[in-house]
């Protein structure tokens, strides 16, 4: 039949097309993976703009998430190529094993742990014993297994006994970011979150309580062991150590390591 | 053994259920839309298809959205003292939203093809509008609606994304299996993780190739008469129609 070759003719056109289409996206000369805690969300999008802008060959991709995930990610073969962590104990985890340069591991930045309510909240918690009112009835904190967060959350409750009070009405999430929703939406009567979150949205959350440091909360950073471009990540490591890269840490509201 | 037992049961309840609401709902607009002749009928079934295509994370946003406490409901609901979120009554909300598409999909088509002469036989007979629907038609489209609603608890069953939205991650209240094992996997807890996955594996396989079992055979009333009959052992006898002198 003349219209067989006609027709198959086209299929192979469209298919081609459909083929071309979807390999079609910006290559780079060389694609930096960052892997970052979810407190650096803000904080470093504006750090990697910047960067770009003064290394255009280079396109930084962001990858958020809570820091004993991303490890996870890493030690199960994620291409990251540099690992900024919100605690020391995911770092620990990752330098055992192996995953990260223990060389190039330096702290960049430090943070606060802050007590947060929302915004019309009514039941005037003033100290962290206030928790164990009975009309405060959840709470939100990173999960202690997986968010750093957490972590510090449960060292500092512990110090003061209220850890078995608060983790009853405890409603635990995935990472810091999902922590400041919680209270943003009024779905829980408090959460702990890092001071610098609870500066993202400050007509939805205020903060009742600034929680004394019983760790120092201070955020590591190091390249990986698998990287393929050790340069530039070293690169993008020195500019986040660097005095611009520390003025756009300040800015989001980090302390100096 | 707690870590395992627990959330089993859990998930067993939630998706118990949301099989269950959405058995009654799911047949009910499926019956409604077999039976109803507008041209809006195809939009409306897209519709309620919806929660088949997006992805459960953003049903679970919408969910949160309509029920939170600062929702459209939420205040409502909050007021009568009905807790939606971080409550395992959320996570049946969410299960039951996520499966509803598959058990309508299926009553609708098993609804559809149900012989229409037979209803009419059964009208002719002086049988009530009801009595027809629960005699005749909610029989012969029984095979269809049951693989419906046993793809639905299924899928209940794996539901994650929208019940971690909803629902949250809270150990013993609304922690099923699928986020019990997300939450080992995220702590690198492979062990735990691997024995909820096989544990989550065993108990789906069990409950669908039972649930298969119960499934009632093919209607004598819709086969064909000459379909030889097959006999337990396999042999096959031919079926004549009996000859009247």
């Amino acid at each position: 039949m003349p219209s067989t070759p006609r027709f198959l003719r086209r299929t192979i056109g469209a298919a081609a097309l459909v083929a071309l289409s979807l390999t079609s996206s910006s290559v780079f000369a060389a694609d930096l993976i960052v892997s970052a805690a979810a407190s650096l969300t803000n904080a470093f999008k504006t750090l990697a703009e910047q960067y770009e802008k003064s290394h255009p060959d280079t396109k930084v991709v962001l990858n958020f998430g809570a820091s004993d995930v991303l490890m996870q990610q890493i030690v199960k073969g994620a291409p990251a190529d540099v690992f900024a962590s919100a605690d020391q104990d995911a770092m620990n985890k990752a330098e055992s094993e192996k995953v990260v340069q223990p060389a190039s591991r330096k702290d960049f930045a430090a943070n606060q742990i802050v007590l947060i309510v929302p915004h019309d909240s009514k039941l005037g918690i003033a100290s962290l014993k206030d928790l164990t009112h009975a009309d405060v009835k959840r709470i939100a904190y990173g999960n202690p297994s997986s968010v750093p967060v957490g972590r510090y959350t449960k060292s500092a409750l512990e110090a003061d006994n209220l850890w078995d009070a608060v983790s009853a009405k405890g409603v635990p999430a995935q990472n810091v970011r999902q922590s400041l929703d919680y209270v943003a939406r009024g779905e829980v009567d408090a959460g702990f979150v890092f001071a610098t979150d609870a500066t993202v949205m400050p007509d939805k959350v205020k903060v009742a309580v600034r929680v004394p440091n019983r760790t120092p909360v201070t955020y590591p950073i190091a390249i990986t062991t698998q990287t393929k471009q050790a340069a530039a990540a070293t690169s993008f490591v020195n500019y986040v150590l660097s005095p611009d890269g520390q003025a756009v840490l300040a800015r989001y509201g980090f302390l100096k390591p | 053994m707690d870590a395992v037992w627990v959330p089993l049961l859990l998930s067993l309840k939630v998706a118990g259920w949301a099989t269950l609401l959405n058995s009654v709902l799911g047949v009910a607009v499926a019956y409604a839309l077999a039976r109803w002749r507008s041209s809006a009928r195809d939009v409306v079934d897209a519709i309620l298809t919806l929660p088949l295509v997006l992805p459960p994370t953003v049903l679970g946003y919408y969910l949160l959205v309509l029920v939170g406490r600062r929702g459209v409901f939420g205040a409502w609901l909050s007021s009568m003292g009905i807790e939606l979120v971080f409550t395992w009554q959320g996570a049946v909300l969410a299960s039951t939203v996520v499966a509803f598409p598959l058990v309508l999909k299926s009553a609708r088509a098993a609804f559809e093809g149900v012989d229409h002469q037979l209803e009419n036989a059964a009208r002719v007979l002086g049988v009530t509008e009801v009595g027809i629907f629960f005699r005749v038609t909610l029989p012969l489209a029984a095979r269809g609606i049951i693989a419906g609603v046993l793809l639905a608890f299924a899928r209940a069953l794996g539901e994650f994304g929208a019940t971690l939205m909803i629902a949250g991650n809270l150990p013993g209240r609304t922690q099923t299996l699928s986020v019990a094992i997300y939450e080992a996997v995220q702590a690198g807890d492979d062990n735990t993780a691997n024995l909820l996955v096989l544990v989550t594996s065993v108990t789906c396989v069990v409950l669908l190739v039972a649930a298969g079992r119960l499934v009632p055979p093919v209607a004598r009333g819709t086969a064909d008469v000459y379909e030889p009959r097959r006999f337990r052992s396999g042999a096959r006898k031919a079926v004549t129609p009996a000859v009247t002198k």
